[in-house]
């Protein structure tokens, strides 16, 4: 079984131990990836990212998975032949996916859309069911963002709509949007794979799913997960001489913190676990937002941002794909080192690239797998390396526990590489060093009307990173 | 031997290129006798040039090739080339809106996902395009050109189905619906769905009887067309649809030109705007084409009636048969006996003064010459040409150059 990490955990944790189907350290805390079922010898489980389990159930490395119904309809939207059937509602974290616009925009229904003749930006999690819904309601010009997360916070200034997830309309007006159109409803599902669905018996762990779905008592019903968003109430601003700046949540959230504080950019709400999407400045010519490091390089390269603090690595991966793209570096800031690394199992006898390449060439049938975060660096290395045929399969993280079942290698950063000693996995190759880079955008840092103040700001960074450079050595 | 050919697509092999060919060729004596020029447009299209209502219906849009560029950070997308015609006018709105009429053909591919793998999805037609005329005569120019290219490559039954989009979608427009339940079923008639029409509401009475009549009519004659003019209370639109129909089907009566009408060979495409023709021969569909009024102006042209006609490549590659050429069929290999300088250059003189003279020639120097008809051998001694008819098994020898020719020729 597939099972999910993250929000939908508790509750499946829960149903599985009432219906008898138990997996030993299927915790949120948990430091394996591999589980074991109490009764059943013969059932074992993997923990992925909740978007990654219909992937590897269609793909079929997996019998049966758990995931929200959301995340199949988006596999199943891009390649409707996948082997995929949804075998049970499991009733929980029931919700809708929302086409929506900001309050403080200027779209408020959806004949608006297909009436005017704008070129739609569009922020999502859902690319491929946003794509589908655009040609439906037959949208002239669009452009889908793929975003890792934080969808809410874009609109109305950096986006005109976003396909989001949330419990009902009122979790979407918490959140200052207008709910256009319900895309679909969406509630935690059983998954097989199609094939082994018609050729494997897996009748006894069905015969204690529908059990258990059959009890009057649901106790797994009632852990909601505790992700009620809402935005404090903001003033939109649509000014085109104020600077926008987006700053990371996650991991480099705290040395971003650090960072900005010591260069003495006072920036309030943008600390805890839950920090203040829109937090502000002391500059009152600066917009921030706080958004995935992941979705900066691309928002930079629109022009949704002016300038952004993320990562060499995602900067990387965007200009791998996108070569031409106007995001550049500007600023080293000196924090957020790791290293992007190919890895994998230690039992493979492999020490570098071309050891792989002569085992693949040895067994012609099947290609390497390779699992990544950075599907675009990871296609780049195995293009340059002549890999001649090879799989990517992008991840959503925890990518560790592809291997060595699900994948043969991995493309992926380490700090230490403790992480993945510990998941008995080696490092044959190192990519390249990445650190956090102050990124912003080639032409608006030639041409924009607020010129000036980007090169000021710029200023201001990279002068507290040569100090900081200074303070360390 | 593993199959590393993609899924739903398709080789050609000589014998197939050479039906593609036979295709191609009769296609384009026909155009270019007919006054039309020849054009291309490439393979990428941006996706906003068919997204446009009006123009691909929503289940031919989710089966297109659509990605990022290379450039295509701003998340503009483009597309393989789903439709022949939609670049063409493209073409013509960037390019020759200044002329009058433009006449254009093109052989092109078109792409489109197929969800087994069993059927191509990538396609070849034969489009024409006839730019600026809103005339009946331009409708009926298109259908002979069609008739005309289909008899020069010898199709047998061949059958024309006539069928009209704007008497169709005036005949929705009296149903009364609301414009997004008009929208809702027009996309599934063109996706072939007749039967939702059988099961409307009955809320016009007189729509309701045209409807029902034109639905069983697969009459021969624009007799019957005249006929349901006569029925009352239809609006004027739909009276000036029914007009242009009728006129275009005495036209071609009045050249001899066999059809049958039937209005559910209207199908695919939602730019269609007038008359509808569908081509087909035994059971294959082999063509079709019809007028296209709105679709310059959809995608930023100024007002231009269109009309366009397409021959499907693929199923005609299954009824043609090309005749060989004579001189093909009298394939000749140049055999040098070694490969000395002095043999090699005298075999390549030689080859060339075959094509020259019209033969086609191949060159080999393995010593084991392929099986053709005519085998000549190049050789030092004693004699430098040695011909081998293996049609009459036959050995003769030559001095010359202009002897070997000769002989080749006299035995034709």
């Amino acid at each position: 079984m597939a099972l999910p990490k993250g929000t939908l955990l508790p509750a499946t944790a829960c149903l599985l131990s009432e219906t008898g189907l138990e997996f030993k350290g299927y915790t949120q805390d948990t430091r394996t990836y591999r589980l074991q079922s109490t009764q059943f010898p013969h059932v074992s489980a993997k923990m992925f990212q909740e978007k990654d389990v219909p992937i590897q159930v269609a793909v079929g490395n997996y019998d049966l998975g758990i995931c929200s119904s959301d995340w199949i309809e988006e596999l199943l939207a891009k390649y409707p032949a996948s082997a995929l059937v949804k075998v049970f509602d499991l009733e929980y974290n029931k919700g809708n996916l929302y086409m929506a616009a900001s309050q403080h925009g200027n779209i408020s229904s959806l004949q608006e859309l297909s009436a005017r003749q704008d070129s739609w930006r569009m922020v999502t999690e859902y690319p491929n069911l946003a794509e589908a819904s655009a040609l439906s309601l037959r949208l002239r010009r669009f452009r889908i963002f793929p975003v890792w997360g934080a969808a809410e916070v874009y609109p109305p200034e950096n986006s005109d709509l976003v396909l989001l997830w949330a419990k009902d309309e009122s979790e979407i007006r918490n959140q200052s949007l207008v709910p256009l159109t319900t895309l679909l409803s969406t509630s935690a599902s059983l998954i097989a794979n199609k094939e082994r669905w018609q050729t494997k018996n897996v009748g006894q762990v069905m015969a204690q799913f529908s059990q258990g779905l059959g009890m009057t008592a649901k106790p797994w019903l009632e852990l909601i997960p505790e992700s009620a968003k809402s935005a404090k109430s903001f003033q939109a601003d649509f000014s085109k001489e104020k600077v926008w700046l987006a700053i990371p949540d996650g991991h480099q959230q705290a040395p971003a913190a650090e960072f900005l504080s010591k260069a003495g950019l006072k920036v309030q709400g943008y600390s805890g676990s839950t920090p203040n999407r829109r937090p502000s400045m002391n500059l009152d010519w600066v917009n921030i937002k706080v958004i995935r490091p992941q979705d900066m390089p691309l928002q930079v390269a629109n022009g949704n941002f002016d300038l952004a603090i993320t990562g060499k690595d995602w900067l990387l991966d965007h200009l791998y794909r996108f070569p031409s793209s106007p995001a550049t570096e500007l600023v080293e800031l000196g924090f957020g080192k790791v290293k992007v690394v190919a890895v994998v199992s230690q039992d493979l006898p492999a020490a570098d690239i071309d050891d792989l390449k002569g085992l693949i060439q040895a067994d012609s049938a099947s290609p390497l797998r390779v699992a990544s975060e950075y599907t675009n660096i990871a296609d780049k290395y195995l293009r340059d390396n002549h890999v001649s045929r090879y799989k990517l399969i992008p991840t959503w993280g925890a990518s560790e526990a592809f291997l060595p079942e699900d994948a043969d290698l991995l493309i992926e950063n380490t700090q230490t590489g403790k992480t993945l000693a510990k998941h008995n996995l080696k490092i044959v190759d190192t990519l390249f060093k990445s650190t956090a880079y102050l990124i912003g955008n080639k032409k608006s840092l030639e041409s924009s009307t607020k010129r000036k103040r980007i090169a000021s700001l710029v200023e201001t960074f990279r002068h507290s990173a040569e100090s900081n450079r200074d303070e360390n050595n | 031997m593993t199959n590393q050919r993609c899924k739903g697509a398709r080789d050609l092999l000589p014998e197939d290129t050479e039906r593609f060919r036979h295709i191609e060729d009769a296609f384009r004596r026909s155009c270019l006798g007919w006054g039309y020029r020849e054009v291309r447009t490439p393979t990428l299209e941006y996706l906003h040039l068919f997204t446009a209502a009006g123009t691909l219906t929503p289940s031919m849009l989710s089966k297109v090739y659509s990605f990022l560029d290379w450039d295509g950070w701003s998340g503009e997308r483009v597309v393989l080339r789903p439709d022949g015609t939609i670049p063409v006018a493209r073409l013509y709105i960037e390019n020759l809106a200044q002329e009058d009429i433009a006449r254009l053909f093109y052989v092109t591919n078109v792409f489109a996902f197929e969800e087994t793998g069993k059927e191509d999805r990538e396609r070849w037609q034969c489009g024409v395009e006839l730019l600026g005329s809103a005339k009946a005569a331009a409708d009926v120019e298109l259908i002979l050109l069609a008739v005309e290219i289909l008899r020069s490559l010898d199709i047998s039954g061949v059958e024309i189905q006539l069928s009209h989009a704007g008497m169709l979608k005036a005949l929705l427009k009296e149903l009364k619906l609301s414009p997004d339940e008009e929208a809702n079923l027009l996309t599934q008639i063109l996706d072939g769905n007749w039967q939702v029409l059988k099961q409307m509401p009955s809320g016009n009475a007189d729509a309701n009887r045209l409807l029902s009549s034109l639905l069983d009519l697969k009459g021969k004659s624009s007799g019957s067309l005249e006929n349901l003019k006569a029925l009352r209370e239809i609006s004027f639109d739909l009276k000036s649809q029914l007009d242009n129909f009728a006129e275009v089907a005495s036209l071609l009566d009045v050249l001899d030109c066999n059809y049958r009408i039937d209005i559910t060979a209207t199908r695919g495409f939602e730019y269609y705007t007038g008359i509808c023709f569908q081509l087909s021969a035994k059971e294959d569909k082999i063509g079709g084409g019809g007028r296209y009024d709105n679709l310059v102006p959809l995608i930023g042209g100024k007002s231009t009636a269109a009309c366009g006609l397409a021959l499907y490549l693929d199923p005609l590659m299954n009824l043609v048969q090309p005749k060989a050429q004579q001189k093909t069929a009298q394939r000749i290999v140049v055999s040098g006996e070694t490969t000395t300088p002095e043999i090699m250059k005298a075999s390549f003189q030689l080859a060339q003064s075959l094509r020259e003279a019209g033969y086609v020639t191949e060159l080999d120097f393995s010593g084991r010459p392929p099986n053709r008809r005519w085998v000549v051998t190049v050789q030092e001694q004693p004699s430098p040409f040695i011909i081998v008819d293996q049609a009459q098994n036959q050995k003769r020898e030559a001095s010359t150059m202009a002897n070997v020719i000769k002989i080749i020729g006299g035995s034709a």
